[in-house]
């Protein structure tokens, strides 16, 4: 069956190290952030640090920036454009896969609990492992496809209306909060695309300019490739910039059943 | 550890280049079996159950045989698809999962032949006024 634990090695310490608020602090939130150290042999931990916000930016990224510049130098995560469009501070908030950088540290409850995205190997405390999801985004070939000879005078054109199709899709960061909300994914990942690298893939079915519409159905259609979408919706509403793979693979789905049935 | 590439292992055997069809029969018998199994909720509703032989006239009489047949084969077409995802969904070894979806299988088609006999079975026998013909006896 499949594994409902966590292995041995992975389960989690609750009683990490804790880091109190210096004396006389008077607005203070507590953090609750998921360390693991490859190095050092031992089982992942939960640390607790309290942060005086009087001192702090509003958002869980800049918590995270003052606990590692104050606190522990040694915690480590991926950040760096702090505005919602490198994709890199995603992780795991409050249960939700979201960018760090977006979420406001008052829009939690209570302690902020803070986790790399589920079910991918990692490599230090909020750093994930994301070679396969990037594995899978190159697998959709992410590129334009055209036998078509492009104008020598001007740019491959588009209706308004065509380019609208792709927009909203086009504006994925690939942070990865989707496929990592994804059950199917936490079960299939080898096997299924996943919602990210399906979004990508139906960013180019769509796209007026390509010509490779068939090959890239073709590519996909396979009961675990694509099929293995069971309409869970987790992507849709852990997506942090409001995009929608869901409707993206229910899109490929339809135009494969076109294709045969219609 | 295999030095494989990523992309290698992804792309794997390519794609299998099935599974419309799955989707599509699952979504259809899905819709066939709303009016279907209303149809049959309310048959039951209505019918004396503790009344053997009233249950087994309603059984034989009219298009009832046909729409039975026809509810039962799309109850294990749709629960066979739908049990195959579950076993492809949880069970990632390889070897069981072959004996699983198989197994699944099997079961899905007897129960379905069997239902189905049942149905033609009362159908043949009350066409027969009562008497049972040569070929059901050993039922008996």
């Amino acid at each position: 069956m499949v594994q409902l634990r966590l292995p041995e090695n992975s389960r989690i310490n609750r009683n990490g190290k804790v880091h109190k608020a210096p004396d006389g602090t008077t607005n203070v939130r507590t953090f609750k952030v998921y360390r693991y150290d490859p190095d050092s042999g031992e089982n992942p931990r939960v640390d607790t640090f309290e942060v005086d916000m009087d001192s702090c930016g509003p958002m869980v990224l800049d918590a995270l920036i003052k606990i590692k510049n104050e606190l522990d130098p040694s915690l480590t995560f991926r950040r760096s454009c702090r505005e919602g469009i490198c994709g890199s501070c995603a992780m795991n908030i409050e249960g939700m896969n979201t960018l760090a950088c977006t979420k406001s540290c008052s829009d939690v409850k209570g302690d902020v609990k803070i986790y790399p995205l589920p079910h991918m190997p990692v490599v230090k405390d909020l750093v994930p492992d994301l070679t396969q999801f990037y594995a899978q985004y190159a697998a959709v070939k992410p590129w334009l496809q055209s036998r078509t000879p492009a104008p020598p005078d001007h740019e491959r054109l588009q209706e308004p209306e065509e380019q609208e199709k792709i927009d909203r899709p086009s504006a994925c960061i690939l942070c990865a909060c989707c496929s990592t909300s994804c059950p199917s994914y936490w079960w299939n990942g080898d096997r299924y695309l996943g919602p990210a690298a399906l979004l990508a893939a139906y960013r180019w079915i769509i796209d007026s300019r390509d010509d490779a519409t068939g090959e890239r159905l073709d590519a996909l259609e396979d009961p675990f490739r694509l099929y293995r979408c069971h309409t869970i919706m987790n992507c849709t509403e852990a997506c942090p910039k409001d995009l929608n793979p869901a409707k993206a693979i229910a899109g490929i789905k339809r135009m494969m059943a076109e294709r045969e049935h219609a | 550890m295999s030095l494989r590439s990523p992309l290698s292992k992804i792309l794997g055997r390519g794609s299998a280049k099935q599974g419309v069809s799955h989707w599509w029969v699952q979504r259809v018998t899905a819709i066939a079996l709303i009016p279907l199994t209303l149809w049959f909720a309310y048959q039951l509703i209505h019918l004396p159950l503790a009344d053997y032989d009233a249950v087994r006239r309603w059984v034989a009489t009219g298009l009832n045989p046909a729409w039975l047949l026809i509810f039962i084969g799309a109850v294990a077409w749709h629960s066979s698809l739908g049990v195959q995802v579950v076993i492809e969904d949880y069970v990632p070894h390889k070897g069981a999962k072959v004996v699983a979806l198989l197994t699944s299988t099997f079961l899905h088609v007897v129960l379905a032949v069997v239902s189905s006999y049942a149905v033609l079975y009362i159908v043949i026998t009350n066409f027969c006024g009562g008497i049972i013909p040569v070929g059901f006896l050993y039922l008996h």
